[in-house]
């Protein structure tokens, strides 16, 4: 027992750079192809919200577009990941004639649009959840689709939908562990490196699995955080009162007027 | 242009969902300054009257004239024509995810494009009229139905519509909250605000506009004075929704 103990600490010694380079990759290709995927989300969530034109032409570019993004949706979250690195990553290689994408920008390449597909349905969920009365409101005063979307709904689907982006976030950390198959030098791949170097199959693994759940634990715990934060000050101060026009009075949360 | 002189001219306006016709022909006019009530039971079709006239929903046939334009084809703007036509709802409406400050300022600084400084001031002096200036920083969550329709007037108020419409804005409040909101909107009517309001509020209807419309069915059955509607009112339908409605 002791001796495992003594392996694994050796092997995090000895191999530090390689777990390093391993996490800092992991972490840059998960973190970007969230942040894209959420942003091919909210776009897609805008283009097929937005209310048909009543232009001929228009209407059926419109049309042939949430065709596109219904097809997108469906076919990258139909089929894993790994498979999609191995179509995408080779696939260019066979168009070219053989050259290569390079691979740190394919693997976040890759992350990207397929989180961009999930995004896509938990965005679509986000705005569908927005009560229609937003929608009227905004509209109402004469805001376009647009500036609805962007001043009014969005902000909202934001909120609502993070614990889900987490969610998102926290699948891709593990799953880049698949883009080992391209070769892309992410924590699972210098983990097989170390393996070889050591010849210690199980302490290796122990060791990557805990950087896994040590990244993905802190993620959640950060994420939390920022969700409380953008659940905004539970109070608010009203301006003046009828004996001093200068007052400021702070109402706390407890006295707040229960929803109707 | 002896037709330009209504504010609305709406003919034959009509308007189905699917097989279901709400709208069978609405004829109206409606003049500036005048206070326009518009009973009638739940299902009337008074509520998909109003949000056709701000094209929340398309009409299927009939014209709505403003000014003597057409606003289902002859409209440069469908957003300007909607900032000019104010809209005051049931539930609000209010947008959650801003302060009562910036729900008044935003509609005017996007659609209007007035500077921020302008559209503060401009906000602030309607949210002092309806008595929300106090609570300037609170998101809608945190006040009242009844100050929260306040803002939603304000907010209306703050684009300079030429005309309000008024879609229940006291049906989903506290009883007790009725009389502010009412309040605000007899000032409003009492300084010429073009206003067309839709409601239960029979007091209201009788004390504050000058022309009371009875909808039954998707078409006007009757229209008039408060005292001709309230007083002498011709049809049986009229007679029996008023009926209905001293017995509760």
């Amino acid at each position: 027992m002791l001796e495992f103990f003594r392996d694994v600490i050796e092997i995090v010694t000895e191999h530090y750079p390689f777990l390093l380079r391993g996490v800092g990759y992991t972490m840059l290709i998960a973190m970007t192809g969230t942040v894209a995927g959420l942003l091919i989300g909210l776009a897609t969530g805008v283009i097929r919200t937005c209310p048909l034109s009543k232009k001929g032409f228009v209407r059926f570019l419109q049309r042939v577009f949430n065709g596109i993004i219904t097809a997108y949706v469906e076919v990258f979250r139909g089929t894993p990941m790994m498979v999609q690195a191995m179509v995408i990553y080779w696939g260019y290689a066979f168009a070219t004639g053989g050259s290569q994408l390079p691979l740190v920008p394919s693997g976040i390449l890759i992350v990207s649009i397929n989180t961009g597909a999930y995004m896509a349905e938990i965005v679509r969920g986000g705005i569908i959840s927005v009560d229609k009365g937003q929608f009227e409101g905004a509209s109402a005063v004469g805001m376009t689709h647009w500036q609805t979307m962007r001043y009014i709904v969005l902000p909202q689907v934001l909120r609502n939908i993070l614990p889900s982006v987490a969610n998102e976030f926290v699948i891709n950390i593990k799953d880049t562990s698949v883009l080992n198959v391209i070769g892309i030098t992410e924590l699972y791949y210098f983990a097989g490196i170390i393996k070889r170097e050591s010849f210690q199959t199980f302490q290796t693994y122990f060791v990557v699995c805990i950087i896994y759940f040590i990244l993905t634990y802190s993620v959640t715990r950060i994420l939390r955080l920022i969700e409380q934060r953008m659940e905004g000050h539970e109070s608010f101060v009203i301006c003046g009162s009828q004996s001093d026009p200068h007052a400021e009075i702070r109402v706390p949360k407890q006295q707040e007027v229960p929803h109707d | 242009m002896t037709e330009t002189k209504h504010v609305f001219e709406i003919k034959g306006l009509k308007k189905s969902f699917g097989s279901v016709d709400v709208l069978k022909g609405v004829d109206m006019t409606v003049d500036t300054g005048e206070v326009v009530a518009i009973i009638g039971s739940s299902g009337s079709g008074k509520s998909t009257f109003l949000r056709c006239i701000n094209l929340l929903e398309t009409p299927t046939g009939g014209d709505i004239l403003y000014h003597g334009m057409n606003v289902m084809s002859e409209l440069d703007s469908v957003y300007q024509y909607r900032a000019s036509v104010g809209m005051v709802f049931q539930q609000f409406n209010l947008y959650n995810n801003l302060t009562v400050l910036q729900n008044c300022t935003l509609p005017q600084i996007k659609v209007l494009k007035r500077n921020k400084r302008e559209a503060e001031d401009i906000a602030m002096d309607y949210l002092q009229k309806v008595g929300m200036a106090p609570y300037i920083n609170a998101k809608p969550r945190q006040i009242s139905g009844g100050q929260k329709q306040r803002v939603a007037i304000a907010r209306a108020l703050a684009m300079n519509p030429e005309v309000l419409l008024f879609d229940e804005p006291t049906s989903a409040l506290d009883p007790e909250m009725v009389g502010e909101v009412l309040s605000v909107m007899k000032a409003l009517a009492q300084e010429g605000m073009t206003m067309l309001v839709v409601t239960h509020e029979m007091a209201f209807a009788r004390d504050v506009s000058n022309r009371v419309v009875y909808m039954n069915d998707g078409v006007i059955c009757e229209q008039g004075t408060p005292q001709e509607v309230f007083g002498n009112p011709q049809k049986q339908e009229t007679k029996d929704f008023l009926a209905r409605f001293r017995n509760e």
